[in-house]
Parts: C-alpha cells; sequence; structure tokens
C-alpha cells in the first residue's frame, strides 16, 4: 500500500452565496495557483472549469461556501462544503437539463443544469453527498499521473 | 486567423483588449448557457454570444478564449467592460446577427485551412 502523498500545494477559499458579481472570482485564483504549479495544459484546464462549476454551484444556491484545493505529484483534489438548502434528489440532479435555477439565475446564462455534470464529465472521481436544509458537498480529483502500468 | 483580420473584415466594434488583437483564431464556440461554453468550447476559440453580464469575462478568461463577440449591437454591461479591460480580454461587438457572425467566422476559418493545404 502507498504512503499518503505529500501535498505540493494547499490553499482554501470561501465563497458568498448570491453574490453573482463575484462569480468565477475564487475559480480564476485557483487557476493562478495551479498555473504556477506547472501543471500540464489540460490538468489546468479541467481544475479550473471543476472549480469554476463548485463556485457558480455555491453562489446559485448556497448561503456560504469554501472551496479547498489540495495538490499532490499524482492528483490535483478539490472539494466544496456549503451550507445551503441542500439536494432532495441528487440523481434528478444529475441529470443534464434538470435545474432548480430561479429565472434570475437563468437569465443571466446560468442554472442550464449542465453544472454537475460538468463537474463529473471533467473529473477522474467525483463524490456528492447532500443534506437538506444543511448543504452539499463535493469531492472532485483530477489526476496529473496516469497510474496505469 | 487572428482576430484583428476578423475585426476589420465583420467590422466589429473592439471594445477592450485592443492590444490583444494579434491572437490567433484556432476555432469558435457559441451560446448563451455558461456551463455549455465551460463544458465544450476550447482555448483560442472566439466565443460569439448575446450574454452581456460580467460572468462572460470569467468565463473566457478561463478557457483562455482569443476574445468574446457580442451580437447584435449587444453593448456589454458596464462592470463587464471594466472586467474585460482590467483582464485585457478583447471583447467586440457586431451590429449583425449571430447566425451571420459565425457563417462568416466558419467561412474564413475554413479557407485558411483549404489555402494552408492546398499550399503544402
Amino acid at each position: 500500500m502507498n504512503a499518503p502523498e505529500k501535498p505540493i500545494h494547499e490553499s482554501s477559499y470561501t465563497v458568498e452565496g448570491g453574490n453573482f458579481d463575484e462569480a468565477g472570482k475564487v475559480s480564476s485564483q485557483i487557476k493562478a495557483n495551479l498555473k504556477k504549479l506547472h501543471l500540464s495544459k489540460d490538468v489546468v484546464m479541467k481544475a479550473s472549469l471543476v472549480a469554476y462549476e463548485s463556485e457558480i454551484n455555491i453562489v446559485s444556491y448556497a448561503k456560504k461556501g469554501m472551496i479547498q484545493l489540495s495538490v499532490t505529484p499524482q492528483k490535483v483534489k478539490i472539494e466544496t462544503i456549503d451550507e445551503g438548502q441542500g439536494i432532495p434528489d441528487i440523481d434528478l440532479a444529475m441529470q443534464e437539463g434538470y435545474s432548480t435555477a430561479t429565472s434570475k439565475i437563468r437569465e443571466m446564462g446560468f442554472g442550464a443544469g449542465m453544472g454537475l455534470c460538468n463537474i463529473k464529465k471533467f473529473s477522474d472521481l467525483f463524490q456528492i453527498t447532500s443534506e437538506i436544509g444543511k448543504g452539499t458537498h463535493l469531492k472532485m480529483i483530477i489526476n496529473i499521473v496516469n497510474n496505469a502500468p | 486567423m487572428d482576430l484583428a483580420s476578423i475585426v476589420k473584415i465583420l467590422n466589429l466594434k473592439v471594445c477592450s483588449g485592443m492590444d490583444q488583437l494579434n491572437r490567433p483564431v484556432r476555432g469558435g464556440y457559441t451560446g448563451d448557457l455558461l456551463s455549455d461554453v465551460m463544458g465544450n468550447s476550447k482555448e483560442g476559440d472566439v466565443w460569439v454570444t448575446r450574454q452581456v453580464h460580467q460572468n462572460i469575462v470569467a468565463v473566457a478568461s478561463l478557457k483562455e478564449h482569443a476574445g468574446i463577440i457580442l451580437v447584435h449591437g449587444a453593448e456589454p454591461a458596464k462592470d463587464t467592460l471594466e472586467k474585460a479591460t482590467r483582464e485585457n480580454i478583447p471583447l467586440m461587438v457586431s451590429e449583425q446577427s449571430g447566425f451571420d457572425v459565425v457563417g462568416q467566422i466558419y467561412a474564413l476559418i475554413a479557407a485558411e485551412k483549404n489555402t494552408a493545404v492546398a499550399g503544402h
């Protein structure tokens, strides 16, 4: 069994729910931090996208949230924990096109029911748990090194 | 094909990123749903949209688009323009419809590719 890999970078960010003016700011910071680590363009792009969609979800549906970034030589891990309404039916929420977004959110081009699908598509590992009235927890991993023999 | 050529041929108004018009345009994407654009557009694309909200700048920046073209004479919102200027992202406006803009850019890029192949 491999020993746990030591992170080469760790940072965490607070996201304010409902503040669409600042939406995308945290993902931009995450992207800038990843770029400094000289990871491949593909990994930076995937991780930035995953961070962006997670950030938009917090802004759209939660009171506030936290995004944690942890990078080891093998993988990028992004975790988000929010305080919000939670997701009653995760299977439904994972269906492309399903959305509970308000018309205000949709007018800005968000809320197309594609965010979680994008996160899953661009992550090598994706876990979601949610509790009604408490919030949602996402964990995503993007592999840096392909460990296949 | 660089942005400057597209600006000239399509007679676009450049609102920001004036010094970035030498950026190469590798392709294009059109859409108003931000997650669709995030998930499917590529680096170096020119993005054609009717959205004028400031979040388009974050999307274009994260995806490293060549620039954004707003259609039907849609003016960028004030904070969109400020953000695009700050991040040095070319924001351009066309008086034409999205359909017409995309058709012309597609033809320009295709013609360039054909010329490149013929030249080989």
